[in-house]
């Protein structure tokens, strides 16, 4: 069997997988009744004592929080192992880029800077009583995070170590702490008590909107940037150098290759 | 047929487009776009699902599922990208090989 006939095969092959499979899903679909409301009077009916007027945010941090606990470890997991895959390598500019950045470009980053953190805070307290909350603030700060990184003003990666750690682990931390505290008299985990519920909500929402931020951003800057610049030759002679010796590809070198009989 | 049916069928339709993207397509980069999408299609099932109560206000809880399962799907494909930057640089190579060809 040629090359052609064996793709032609496998598409079809595939086609008929999708096509069963996106048909037994429509047929599930259209067999569930028109009107249901799913667990809605369950959750309305515990509103009032769950610290939270936004039903989403209510079910996200009180009634599910321990889902959104592991959420945030999971986006933990994905960090560390972002970062162990590229050694904890960041994009950076070299001296020329950092100094020439466009005036325009400058200002308005300077002008939308402030406006993007407002907005975020906005966000954050917005999602007790409407929608909004911390993984939208949080969403809000990481892209003012890219574009500053971006726009040449690389403010994130000016933090490492102990501080960067403790940035990347808070959300989580303080999602355990409160749960643990809670635990603290006759509650279970993560059971508020309903005078502080809104509190303690708000109080996860604050650390864990910074955190989710930062790892957001270290996910962009391990995951994305330069994702496509080293062939693997530069990858070889990278590993014979010492660790920590950042390699400067010197500029005028495939020039004098290419200009070589 | 009312509304939230006809979204959730898009949704399916969605799910099947990202499936077939994700199984023909060689290049690692195009599975996870396939793969994404395949996640939105889910997202937007859950949601249009959600809005087959008889009031304005739409049932709480897969919403609140969604915006887990979209953070999640968000860090899982910065992870997936670190991978396949990482398995490119040691081999040069975008596409999985296949099995038993090992070189």
């Amino acid at each position: 069997m040629g090359e052609a006939t064996f793709r032609f095969c496998s598409v079809v092959v595939f086609a008929t997988i999708v096509v069963l499979i996106v048909g037994a899903l429509g047929a599930a679909i259209l067999t569930l009744p028109t009107e249901a409301s799913g667990l809605k009077t369950v959750v309305d009916g515990s509103l009032d004592r769950s610290g939270a007027k936004n039903p989403v945010t209510a079910v996200l941090l009180n009634f599910r929080g321990y889902d959104t606990m592991l959420e945030l470890v999971v986006m933990l997991l994905a960090v560390i192992g972002a970062r162990a895959l590229t050694r904890g390598e960041t994009y950076t500019p070299t001296g020329a880029e950092a100094d020439d950045i466009d005036p325009l470009l400058h200002g308005f980053v300077r002008l939308i800077t402030p406006v993007m953190i407002v907005v975020a805070g906005y966000l954050l307290w917005v999602g007790g009583h409407a929608p909004g909350g911390a993984f939208q603030a949080a969403a809000v700060l990481a892209g003012l995070g890219v574009l500053l990184q971006l726009s040449g003003f690389p403010w994130f990666r000016h933090l490492y170590g102990f501080a960067e750690r403790s940035l990347l682990i808070s959300g989580v931390v303080a999602f355990l702490a409160v749960g643990i505290g809670t635990m603290i008299g006759p509650r279970s985990f993560l059971q508020y008590p309903p005078a502080l519920a809104k509190t303690l909500i708000l109080l996860i929402e604050a650390v864990a909107t910074v955190s989710i931020a930062a790892i957001l951003l270290t996910l962009y800057n391990s995951g994305v940037l330069r994702f496509l610049e080293f062939t693997r030759g530069e990858m070889i002679e990278q590993k014979e150098r010492p660790e920590g010796v950042r390699v400067e590809k010197d500029p005028a070198e495939p020039g004098a290759e290419a200009s070589a009989p | 047929m009312t509304q939230p049916i006809l979204y959730a069928l898009a949704g399916a339709v969605m799910i099947g487009i990202g499936l077939f993207g994700a199984m023909s397509c060689a290049h690692v980069l195009r599975k996870m776009i396939g793969l994404n999408i395949m996640g939105a299609g889910t997202f937007l099932v859950l949601i249009s699902l959600a809005r087959r109560t008889p009031g304005p206000v739409p049932d709480p809880v897969p919403h609140a599922m969604v915006l887990t399962g979209i953070v999640v799907a968000v860090s899982a494909t910065a992870l997936a990208l670190a991978l396949l930057r990482r398995y490119y640089r040691e081999t040069g190579r975008t596409q999985l090989e296949p099995a038993g060809d090992q070189a």
